[in-house]
């Protein structure tokens, strides 16, 4: 075999070799290494540097060297005209022709090339950029470098270039994805802050249920993680129990602060607050689904006699069955102007009395599996938290929800739960 | 990485492909050897089949440290393709390359004073 071919096939070899290290993503500095090191071993240059340019430093950083016997300095500047023509040329320069080519930047280095022993300038470009450089020394052969070998460095160094311009645009990518993500976190934080302020303005107004709409979205949260929604749903379900009685912001002051039982009037002019809601939270962008159906329906029921569209079972969206049942128990665990706070027993018998006509049995399921789940332990006390000042010797309720479970679940989840 | 001491000279044999990770290993044991104060380093390519573009680079680095510590270096034991190769991209100016360890460890005697 002829030595050109000889060296042709070589020089393939290194080519496919450097196309697999590139690839490696994972360990930018390795990449650059042995991609440096091909470039050398293709060959057998004996000394040389990788710079990458850094345009808006207008500097050089050197990011591998091999064989110098003085290592350069980490950095050194590079006039924007010396990079720009170095960019235009993309070419193997020897050092006589990189002086007369980018002259600034060859006399400001030249203690530089002199002590270092190098004799070709190569630019590393992508989309006529510059990229970075590639300094390289003489060949063990002692041969001068011929137009064959200009064109191999020419062709890997064009292979490195991407590699690095590769590695800082994915840099780059994740960089603005993760200040992105910080933007995004921060409009969720003021979006969560203004429904926080929504819902103590809500209650501000009702001075008999202060905390309603808090604890409403609460008990939802809690109800709706255990029916296993995922996290983001569980988000939106607590928002939309902290905005569902947004719409009382529109009723009389005077009818919502009643200290009687509404009358018939003052009913209708209640009843309007569910519809009213939803005008008002529907032109707003919602970071989750359906805010303001679950305003809108959360006085529905399962019967169909409900208000304000007299929906019908699984027709009432699922989160707004969540709200109606959260709704519910604040309403009857809470002193009212016209009747103390009910026990726990009458909430629950309530509860069973109206499963299936008022309350969706799949949520009022969820509810009695969180409750004996933390009655019994095993859950952290997020609704007994929120009736302890109110309620004491829950533990008792343990026989009476087992009971709703087995009847309404078919046994199932009661033996689940008690496992 | 197996290498033995023979007198001043130590000897290092390459693993059937110098790439990257067998190079790096012959280089940090010349390297070692060198600094313990060997004058002669021989490395055993009889196991060697292939030789990638870092392992030239790698090898031409061991070249520049055994120069730098005047040192002698041999290469023994490379079959036709590697030694066209090494002969190739000019490797055999700066090492003798000989078919046996028998003949470098030779070598290594007849340059001693």
């Amino acid at each position: 075999m002829e030595t050109n071919t000889k060296r042709l096939l070589h020089t393939f070899a290194a080519l496919a070799d450097l196309g697999q290290e590139i690839a490696n993503t994972s360990d930018f500095a390795e990449m650059l290494r042995s991609s440096f090191h091909l470039l050398l071993g293709s060959m057998a240059i004996r000394r040389g540097a990788v710079a990458h340019y850094d345009r808006r430093a207008d500097t050089l950083r050197i990011i591998s060297t091999r064989g110098l016997d003085q290592a350069p300095e980490s950095s050194f500047a590079i006039p924007r005209d010396d990079a720009r023509e170095l960019a235009r040329l993309g070419t193997s320069l020897t050092l006589a022709q990189a002086r007369e080519r980018a002259t600034r930047f060859m006399e400001a280095h030249a203690q530089l090339f002199a002590s270092t022993e190098i004799e070709l300038l190569v630019p590393l470009v992508v989309h006529e950029r510059l990229i970075g450089i590639v300094l390289l020394g003489e060949k063990a052969s002692g041969e001068k470098f011929t137009e064959e070998d200009f064109e191999t460095i020419k062709a890997l160094a064009r292979h490195i270039a991407v590699g690095i311009n590769s590695h800082h645009l994915l840099a780059e990518v994740k960089r603005k994805a993760e200040e992105n993500q910080r933007l995004y976190d921060g409009l969720r934080k003021i979006y969560k802050e203004t429904v926080h302020a929504f819902a103590a303005a809500i209650d501000i107004k009702d001075r008999y249920t202060q905390g309603h709409s808090v604890r409403v979205g609460k008990y939802s949260e809690v109800i709706a993680r255990e029916m296993g929604w995922s996290d983001d749903e569980v988000e939106g379900i607590t928002v939309a129990g902290y905005l569902h009685d947004i719409g009382k912001l529109i009723v009389d002051l005077s009818v919502i602060n009643s200290p009687e039982r509404f009358s018939a009037k003052d009913s209708k002019e209640m009843s309007r607050h569910p519809s009213a809601g939803y005008e008002i939270l529907a032109p707003i962008s919602h970071p989750y689904a359906d805010i303001p159906l679950m305003a809108r329906y959360h006085h529905e029921r399962m019967d169909g006699n409900g208000y304000p569209d007299g929906l019908k079972g699984d027709e009432i969206p699922a989160g707004a069955r969540i709200v109606t049942l959260a709704d519910s128990f604040d309403a009857m665990t809470t002193d009212r102007p016209y009747r103390k706070k009910l026990p726990l027993e009458d909430v629950l018998a309530d509860f069973r009395a109206n499963t299936g006509t008022q309350f969706d049995p799949q949520v009022v399921c969820a509810f009695c599996r969180a409750f004996l789940k933390e009655i019994e332990g095993t859950k952290e006390r997020r609704l007994l938290n929120l009736l302890n000042r109110n309620y004491h010797d829950v533990e008792r309720l343990g026989p009476m929800l087992n009971q709703m479970l087995s009847d309404f679940d078919g046994g199932a989840i009661a033996a689940s739960v008690n496992n | 990485m197996q290498a033995r001491c023979v007198g001043d000279a130590a000897i290092i044999y390459a693993s059937d492909y110098l790439n990257k990770l067998s190079g790096e290993r012959i280089e940090r044991e010349c390297k070692r050897q060198l600094e313990s104060g060997r004058r002669a380093l021989i490395i055993n390519f009889r196991d060697t089949e292939l030789v990638n573009s870092i392992g030239v680079s790698i090898l031409v680095g061991v070249i520049d440290a055994a120069e730098q510590n005047t040192a002698r270096l041999i290469f023994s034991d490379v079959n036709d393709h590697t030694a066209e190769l090494f002969q190739m991209l000019g490797l055999t100016r700066h090492v003798s390359v000989v078919s046996s360890e028998d003949e470098a460890l030779s070598l290594v005697s007849e340059a001693r004073p």
